[in-house]
């Protein structure tokens, strides 16, 4: 019985993860500009990550990993949004923009009046 | 008589400097006590031994590379940290659900905008967390800050109209007001709470 | 059940891995391709966890951790080399 219930929600846990690894893959595909596409490779990382995790430490049923687990969710945690930022803005530095696609933009104009102060 | 003032002065040197030693060691101290438990967590194995050669290694590492001062308020609400853990696990399932939802139906169709949002606090861990967390949850990703201002300019998914980007700009106000709650300073809490009223 | 939930993960992942190396060839700028780089490497992470839940092991893990920092450098690193060559 518990096991049956330990097996469905590993077996969830999989899928679902997984289905948000592909989220993120088409959203790469879809998505028409770089900014767009970040939001697609930082946000469902994160919560697929912690589902695959979550049935790996269902799965191995012992307390000493899930320290070194929670610990792997986290460094991604921290990692994800810092690579995020530093591509993104790259991006809009270098003009890897699509301006069809925004509605508007507020830092065009803070840049501009500051471009030789802004590094 | 000038002997002694000079003694005086070299006590009050090393007086000042055993301050600052013992003032960084308070801000260093959750660093190791990490450091170590990591070290533990990697071996699966935390035994006394294993435990106190990990918190020989985080010691040497901590005073061989050092880090900018960090200015900590000092204050943690345990429980506002809770309530925000689990808003945040909320918030980040909406937010990969909203992209996948986004990515099959709009697809390269999607309409996003870059907004600045000035934020309350001006300290450089505030402003960080904020982003971070803003990074995660629906929506945004912070594309710049400026330190001057402190002011976050984010791209945001899916703003088709000004009520959208006005709405988005309220609940990144939002996010902060409750990172202040957590763990801001006293002054920046009393702000909040003059705000509300 | 366990074997099932493993074989629509391992599809979807490849699925996910075809749509990234489409990215990946097509991407404009080394940006995209950067972060497409990330995307795979978070998809090589998800089927070593699919790996060790199905088949209860933890001999993944130290890659997983090592992983995550590895996709991280990587996309530091080429967004600080990709600068506005105009200005200078």
């Amino acid at each position: 019985m518990w096991e049956t219930i330990r097996d469905v929600a590993t077996a969830i846990c999989l899928v679902a993860g997984s289905l948000m690894s592909f989220a993120a893959a088409l959203g790469m595909l879809r998505f028409p500009d770089l900014l767009s596409r970040m939001h697609a490779a930082t946000k469902p990382q994160v919560l697929g990550l912690l589902l695959l995790l979550t049935a790996v430490a269902l799965q191995t049923a012992s307390w000493g990993t899930v320290p070194i687990l929670v610990f792997a969710w986290l460094l991604q945690l921290v990692t994800a949004p810092v690579s995020a930022h530093m591509v993104s803005r790259a991006g809009y530095r270098t003009r890897h923009l699509k301006r069809e696609t925004l509605e508007r933009d507020e830092l065009d104009a803070v840049v501009t009046a500051h471009s030789d102060r802004v590094d | 008589m000038r002997q002694a003032t000079e003694r005086e002065r070299r006590v009050r040197h090393v007086k000042a400097v055993l301050r600052r030693r013992r003032r960084r060691f308070a801000v260093e101290l959750p660093l190791i006590v990490g450091m170590t438990l990591l070290w533990g967590s990697m071996w699966i194995d935390f035994s006394a031994g294993n435990l106190i050669f990990g918190f020989l290694i985080s010691l040497g590492i901590v005073s061989a590379f050092r880090l900018p001062p960090v200015h900590i308020s000092g204050r943690f609400n345990l429980w506002q940290a809770l309530r925000f853990v689990l808003w945040f696990l909320g918030d980040v399932l909406v937010a990969s659900l909203q992209v996948f939802r986004l990515a099959l139906f709009r697809g390269p169709r999607v309409r996003s905008a870059i907004i600045g949002v000035p934020l309350r606090s001006h300290d450089d861990l505030m402003v960080t967390l904020v982003a971070h967390t803003l990074t995660l949850i629906p929506g945004s990703v912070v594309v710049e800050v400026d330190r001057r201002s402190s002011t976050l300019y984010m791209h945001v998914l899916n703003v088709a109209t000004d009520d959208d980007a006005e709405s988005f700009r309220a609940s990144a106000r939002n996010t902060e007001a409750r990172l202040i709650r957590v763990m801001g300073t006293r002054a920046q809490l009393d702000e909040l709470k003059k705000e509300d009223a | 059940m366990l074997v099932v939930a493993a074989w629509i993960s391992g599809i979807l992942l490849g699925l996910a891995t075809v749509l990234v190396i489409v990215r990946m060839m097509r991407g404009p700028s080394i940006l995209e391709r950067a972060i497409a780089m990330d995307v795979l490497l978070a998809i090589i992470i998800a089927a070593l966890c699919v790996d060790m839940a199905v088949n209860h092991h933890t001999n993944h893990l130290a890659f997983v951790v090592v992983a995550c920092v590895l996709g991280f450098i990587g996309s530091v690193t080429i967004s600080r080399y990709v600068t506005d060559r105009r200005n200078s």
